[in-house]
């Protein structure tokens, strides 16, 4: 390797006091492939904006450390500024016009044009598109890449693959583009598309672009990158040849809570719940001697179409009395999965609760059947923010279970507002919810206490089954604790089954009995929630359990 | 195979029902085939360059451009100034067209940049905008003209000393540019007749022998017109066209490849409201008389209407749209009066079903472009998903 290409010296950012980035340092030359891996919040996404001088860089305060590239110090203000040094970045979503040409889309605003007279009268807007000239480029572009795409193909009713190609055919057509930074590219792909692409990576490394790959695909990592570089909580903890290491390792790293797992146990006084629940003794004595309880919830091959969160293909069972954990990325479908089944969005396959079938899309229905949901979206679904603290508790509970309302069913009912403001008032002293009393608005309150509320309206509906997404998110720690406590008691006190999503894994492991995670729209795994923690990171780079036995092997 | 099949049926459904209605009405109304040509001949010279105006903005993303009455508004009031000044004929026209080009530029200017700040209800917002500058216009003309600007020809005035008149006699450029390369098509009975009426040997005439009768054809309009097609033709094939072709497909899209997005539709909205302000001229040379405070109050929903049922959709739409929906539209025009008059003895009843149809058919284009998104939403959310989970 001579010069490097671009080089990183000790660039650090904060976010308002809270460090997202510390101390990367870290150097690329030309025609290498590195692998950029790390968790959620591990910082990949900042470092991006920092090298692609996104807005949201400078508006906070700018970064720290050097950035240099072909040894001269560079600061984007803009992105277009990287674009122009020869940086180029595939995203994650498509960034393609549906309705054009690959040839129009890979010369999208950079298209050849012929020359006029109007140019002097007016800007070279008006001239006309030199088709025969961008049809060239275009498939010398393709041809780059070794795909046989037509440069005529309209992207609409090309397979996914395909655009992806399409996307990198635009960044290889910028004349200089050197660097080519590629942000989980393979994560629509099938597996054969996927590999023809990492064929065309490497041939397009040949040609002299660097290339730095950013996926959470470790197998594809190691058989690509010649090193990798792990995040992991805003500073870069390894940085070796990828031959160095296993994907188990590189999972370890990635984690990396070696430490805390031993602390985790302790947070969990308590042995799994179906052994000392005292409620439900009867069915799960009996259950429990064949070591077989019938399942609470039973899903087969669910689908939903929650944008962002698409779940493609997804089995599982959680038994009677159990805290179920569905853990995973975000964005690979994990929020999905509760979603689709109270309804929310639209969903196929097969849910059974109790072992009789549940009808979906119908909110209505799954409320019907004694299932309550706690939404991640607190404020938009989950509360009537301009609403009063009663009225949010009981209101579901009112609509679809007839309670805190006296009169004449069906004719004519009012509300019965002592029974709301008793009903609120036992749950703001159970919970402990900060505020003036039953009747002040939930949109006053603080994140931690809204969640409350939210717990509280689903205690209300005494559910069978309770789906919580995202407990903790956007609260504060002391209210995290009470929140995940009161969950663990709720359960252990009626037996209720209850299934948390959250992206936070160490919850997860901290409360719940077992969990499953969730990779690209399907289930990698489930595992007692005792197991190893790189175990659960094995799982969420998306190493299945028969991946993972070829590579300790 | 049956979603191709119906898509097909969805997507040229209004005009088949036009075509339908027109096959029944015609015979009904009992007019001589060489009457109804005429007739549709003269309507789409009067009518096709406003249409054409509305393409532009579709192209761009913008829908349909109800903004458009804001360039027929510039057009009126330059007709106004060329009959105070007496300028006529072609110069006349003209003129009427430099004097409202500015203003139509910085309407148009307006209207993309509040319509900038409405993105996704361009629609809404240029139909009521073209009510709030219906409101700035009857000011200017109702009590700024012959006050501020001044007026001169006292018969433009009303009596009170300002303020412009209801009806104005257009009669300095009534028909110059229809009338400006006269000529006639005709059968040799026809044109013998039709000279010895018009009694003038200006005119150019194609012999037809099998035509029963004579049409006149204002061929310097279509001419016009024709030009107006050869440019938007052009246009679809420059940068800029392609540029507001990527817009309209995906703004976001368009802007991170660096297309100015917000400029590139204001440029799409201005040169659709100053080819409305000629379009509104080259319409009202041909009528003759401006109704001052209503000429420009329905050309926006006719020509709409026009462009749909011509088969064009809120995204899309093309030269042919246009001239099919000018003929379908206006044959129904001409034959339902008479037709629903031979039919139930009432001609009200074809004014009533031509407003009702135009508003409907408005109505249904909306309602099938957001039932034809939606699908199309759904659709690439299950392309997202994969065949594998999907049943």
């Amino acid at each position: 390797m001579d010069s490097p290409l671009l080089q990183l010296d000790h660039v650090g950012k904060e976010f308002y006091g809270n460090r997202v980035l510390k101390d990367i340092s870290f150097s690329i030359g030309p025609g290498e492939i590195i692998g950029l891996v790390g968790e959620n919040g591990a910082g990949k996404s900042t470092l991006l904006n920092i090298l692609f001088g996104m807005p949201v860089i400078s508006s906070t305060g700018g970064y720290e450390g050097n950035i240099l590239l072909d040894g001269k110090h560079v600061q984007f203000s803009s992105p277009n500024q990287a674009l122009a040094a020869g940086i180029g970045m595939v995203h994650q979503e498509f960034s393609l016009i549906p309705g054009f040409t690959a040839t129009e889309n890979i010369l999208l605003n950079r298209e050849n044009l012929n020359g006029s007279i109007m140019n002097y009268i007016f800007s070279e807007r008006v001239s006309t598109l030199d088709r025969e000239a961008m049809h060239s480029r275009a498939s010398a572009a393709l041809h780059t890449l070794g795909v046989g795409i037509s440069p005529d193909m309209v992207v609409s009713e090309m397979p996914v693959g395909y655009k992806q190609f399409i996307e990198i055919a635009r960044e290889i057509d910028r004349k200089n583009t050197r660097l080519l930074f590629l942000d989980e590219p393979t994560a629509v792909l099938a597996e054969s598309e996927a590999e023809i692409l990492l064929t065309a990576l490497k041939r397009l490394a040949r040609s002299g672009i660097a290339i730095v790959f950013i996926s959470h695909r470790l197998s594809e990592v190691k058989t690509l990158c010649s090193r990798v570089l792990v995040l992991r909580d805003g500073r870069l903890i390894t940085d070796v040849p990828a031959e160095s290491l296993t994907t188990r390792e590189i999972a370890s790293l990635m984690v990396g809570r070696e430490s805390e797992r031993r602390e985790a146990p302790q947070e969990i006084p308590d042995e799994p719940v179906e052994t000392e629940n005292a409620d439900e003794t009867l069915t799960l004595k009996k259950g429990g001697k064949k070591k077989k309880p019938k399942p609470a919830l039973k899903v087969e091959h669910l689908w939903v179409d929650m944008p962002g969160e698409t779940v493609r293909d997804v089995s599982f069972e959680v038994k009677k009395g159990e805290i179920f954990g569905i853990g995973g990325l975000a964005g690979h479908g994990k929020l999905g999965i509760p979603n689709g089944i109270m309804g929310l969005y639209p969903a196929g396959g097969k849910v059974r609760l109790f072992g009789k079938t549940l009808t979906l899309n119908k909110p209505r229905a799954a409320l019907g059947r004694k299932m309550a949901f706690v939404s991640e979206d607190r404020r938009g679904v989950g509360l009537l923010l301009d609403e009063p603290i009663d009225w949010n508790i009981t209101f579901t509970a009112m609509q679809t279970q007839g309670r805190f309302l006296f009169g004449i069913p069906y004719i004519f009912q009012l509300r019965n507002e002592y029974a709301m403001s008793k009903e609120a008032q036992k749950f703001i002293d159970s919970l402990a919810i900060k505020c003036t009393g039953p009747h002040q608005k939930a949109g006053e309150l603080s994140g931690g206490n809204q969640q409350k509320v939210c717990l509280a309206k689903a205690f209300t509906l005494r559910p069978n089954i309770l789906l919580i997404c995202e407990p903790t998110r956007g609260i504060d720690i002391g209210a995290k604790s009470l929140v995940l406590n009161t969950l663990k008691n709720y359960n252990r006190e009626n037996g209720t089954t209850i299934i948390i999503t959250s992206s936070e894994l160490e919850e997860l492991r901290s409360v719940c009995d077992r969990v499953a995670i969730v990779d690209e729209g399907r289930i990698a795994g489930i595992l007692p929630a005792s197991s190893p923690a790189e175990d659960f990171g094995m799982l969420m780079m998306g190493q299945t359990h028969s991946e993972e036995g070829e590579q300790s092997a | 195979m049956i979603r191709k099949l119906f898509d097909i049926i969805a997507n040229n459904a209004v005009p088949a029902v036009f075509i339908i209605i027109s096959a029944f009405a015609i015979p009904l109304s009992g007019y001589s085939g060489t009457y109804l040509v005429q007739e549709l001949i003269t309507r789409i010279g009067r009518n096709s360059f406003l249409i054409l105006s509305l393409l532009i903005p579709i192209m761009a993303g913008m829908g349909l451009n109800f903004g458009m009455v804001l360039g027929a508004m510039a057009g009126q009031i330059g007709l106004l100034l060329i009959y105070d000044w007496g300028v006529v004929g072609i110069p006349g026209m003209v003129l009427a067209c430099l004097i409202g080009t500015p203003i139509a530029v910085l309407l148009g200017m307006f209207c993309g940049a509040v319509l900038n700040r409405a993105k996704g209800r361009e629609m809404v917002t240029s139909y009521i905008l073209g009510f709030f500058i219906n409101g700035v216009y009857q000011m200017v003309v109702l009590y700024l003209m012959g006050w501020v600007i001044p007026i001169t020809n006292p018969t433009l005035l009303l009596s009170r000393g300002y303020g412009v008149r209801n009806a104005v006699s257009l009669l300095g450029i009534r028909g110059v540019l229809d009338n400006l390369l006269p000529t006639v098509i005709a059968g040799t009975e026809g044109a013998k007749q039709f000279l010895s009426v018009q009694g003038n040997g200006a005119f150019f005439v194609m012999h037809l022998p099998f035509l029963g009768g004579a049409i006149r054809i204002p061929l310097a309009t279509l001419i016009v017109i024709g030009l107006f097609c050869v440019f938007i033709v052009w246009f679809r094939k420059t940068k800029l066209g392609q540029d507001m072709r990527a817009i309209g497909q995906s703004q976001s899209v368009a802007d991170s490849a660096g297309i100015a997005v917000n400029r590139t539709r204001i440029i799409a909205i201005v040169i659709s409201t100053v080819l409305a302000c000629y379009g509104q001229i080259i319409y009202l040379q041909n009528m003759g008389t401006l109704n001052t405070y209503n000429s420009h109050d329905q050309t926006g929903m006719f020509s709409i209407a026009a462009l749909l049922i011509g088969g064009a959709s809120v995204s899309h739409a093309s030269i042919a749209n246009v001239f099919v929906g000018v003929v379908l539209f206006h044959l129904m025009f001409i034959v339902a009066p008479v037709a629903g008059k031979n039919l139930v003895g009432d001609a009200q009843i074809g004014e009533y079903f031509r407003v009702f149809v135009s508003y409907g058919i408005i109505a249904l284009a909306l309602v099938l472009h957001a039932w034809r998104r939606n699908r199309e939403r759904e659709a690439s959310r299950r392309s997202l998903r994969g065949n594998k989970g999907g049943e």
